[in-house]
């Protein structure tokens, strides 16, 4: 009897890291498609494989790269590329705190909190967020981390590569960048908060992209987040 | 095309890649369970939402510092509604880089 409950018990522990491995695995291969882009959209801007792959491996939070490659590739500066990268990393603060606040999940000594850091980004903080327990929020942010960061790195080289074989213009890839982050803006215009600081930052941009310096614009677009101020709900 | 020295492109991604990390870290490690004002915390998840938009419109309808409607603009249709209908990134983006490749084309 004893034996029989301990191991209804090991079979469900078993299934449930089953389900947790392989929910982290399919987003892996959906976000090396989404690298695969970067990867030739960052080539076709200008950047080498090897600063496209850097990109990748040390900064590694996808909005920022592409936002990064989208200013420097239409020849903006490297300081207002810089910025407007930096004010997409920024929501990164609210994820670690979410994640370190969410039941000790993500406890644990120093040094390894360090390393955890350069793994917290959207998919991470999602999937460990959506766990009950905290054992199992480690494990799907741990497989989340690492399963993502080899996906996204394989994919960001090889759609580096094949960004240097082809003529970007050609065949229609410069839209590359703008498909990416339409994509990535879909799932914000679901709240009404949204939709009005996303149709405000457009409109601060058009309105400022003939007589500021490329890529300010960008940083411009960055007020139209005082929507949320006067909102309280 | 990239109007400075390969060497300043090297300079920012190093500049965005410790940015990046010590933001990442700030939260996980050096605020830990703190709880940040609630106004503060709105804002920041706005972010994407006013930058993406603005990301989009810049890339599909400005050169340089000129507004310009041109093939991208075919491609922008397309992706917005493959997007809005939920099509996976790979398909919105060769539908997208389809419908401009053939306006350029034809």
């Amino acid at each position: 009897m004893e034996l029989r409950r301990r191991n209804v018990g090991w079979h469900f522990v078993v299934t449930e890291l089953r389900r947790v491995v392989v929910s982290s695995l399919a987003l892996g291969g959906a976000v090396g498609i989404f690298a695969l882009s970067f990867g030739v959209a960052s080539v076709s801007a200008g950047a080498s494989v090897w600063q496209t792959c850097a990109l990748s491996l040390f900064v590694f939070t996808g909005a920022s790269q592409f936002s990064a490659m989208s200013v420097v590739g239409a020849g903006g500066s490297m300081l207002a590329a810089y910025g407007g990268a930096v004010l997409l990393a920024a929501r990164n603060m609210v994820y670690g705190l979410a994640l370190s606040s969410s039941a000790k999940s993500m406890a644990g000594n120093l040094p390894r909190r360090l390393f955890a850091a350069h793994f917290v980004i959207d998919e991470t903080t999602a999937l460990a967020l959506a766990e009950s327990s905290p054992r199992f929020r480690k494990v799907a942010f741990w497989t989340t981390g690492i399963g993502l960061f080899t996906f996204w790195n394989l994919g960001t080289l090889i759609g580096a590569l094949a960004g240097t074989a082809i003529d970007p213009q050609k065949f229609g890839l410069d839209i590359a960048f703008p498909a990416a982050f339409i994509v990535m803006l879909v799932p914000h215009l679901r709240s009404k908060l949204g939709r009005q600081a996303s149709a405000l930052g457009g409109v601060l941009c058009l309105v400022s992209i003939s007589f500021l310096p490329i890529g300010v614009p960008i940083l411009i677009a960055a007020l139209a987040v005082l929507v949320g101020v006067r909102n309280d709900q | 095309m990239i109007n400075e020295a390969p060497t300043n492109l090297w300079l920012m991604i190093i500049a965005l890649a410790i940015s990046a990390y010590f933001l990442k870290m700030f939260g996980l490690v050096v605020l830990g369970s703190r709880q940040l004002p609630k106004v503060f915390d709105r804002c920041l998840g706005l972010i994407p939402a006013a930058l993406l938009s603005a990301l989009v419109l810049k890339d599909t309808f400005s050169v340089g510092q000129s507004l310009v409607v041109d093939a991208r603009v075919a491609g922008f249709v397309v992706a917005v509604i493959a997007a809005w209908r939920r099509a996976p990134l790979i398909v919105v983006v060769v539908l997208a880089a389809g419908a401009t490749a053939f306006l350029r084309a034809i």
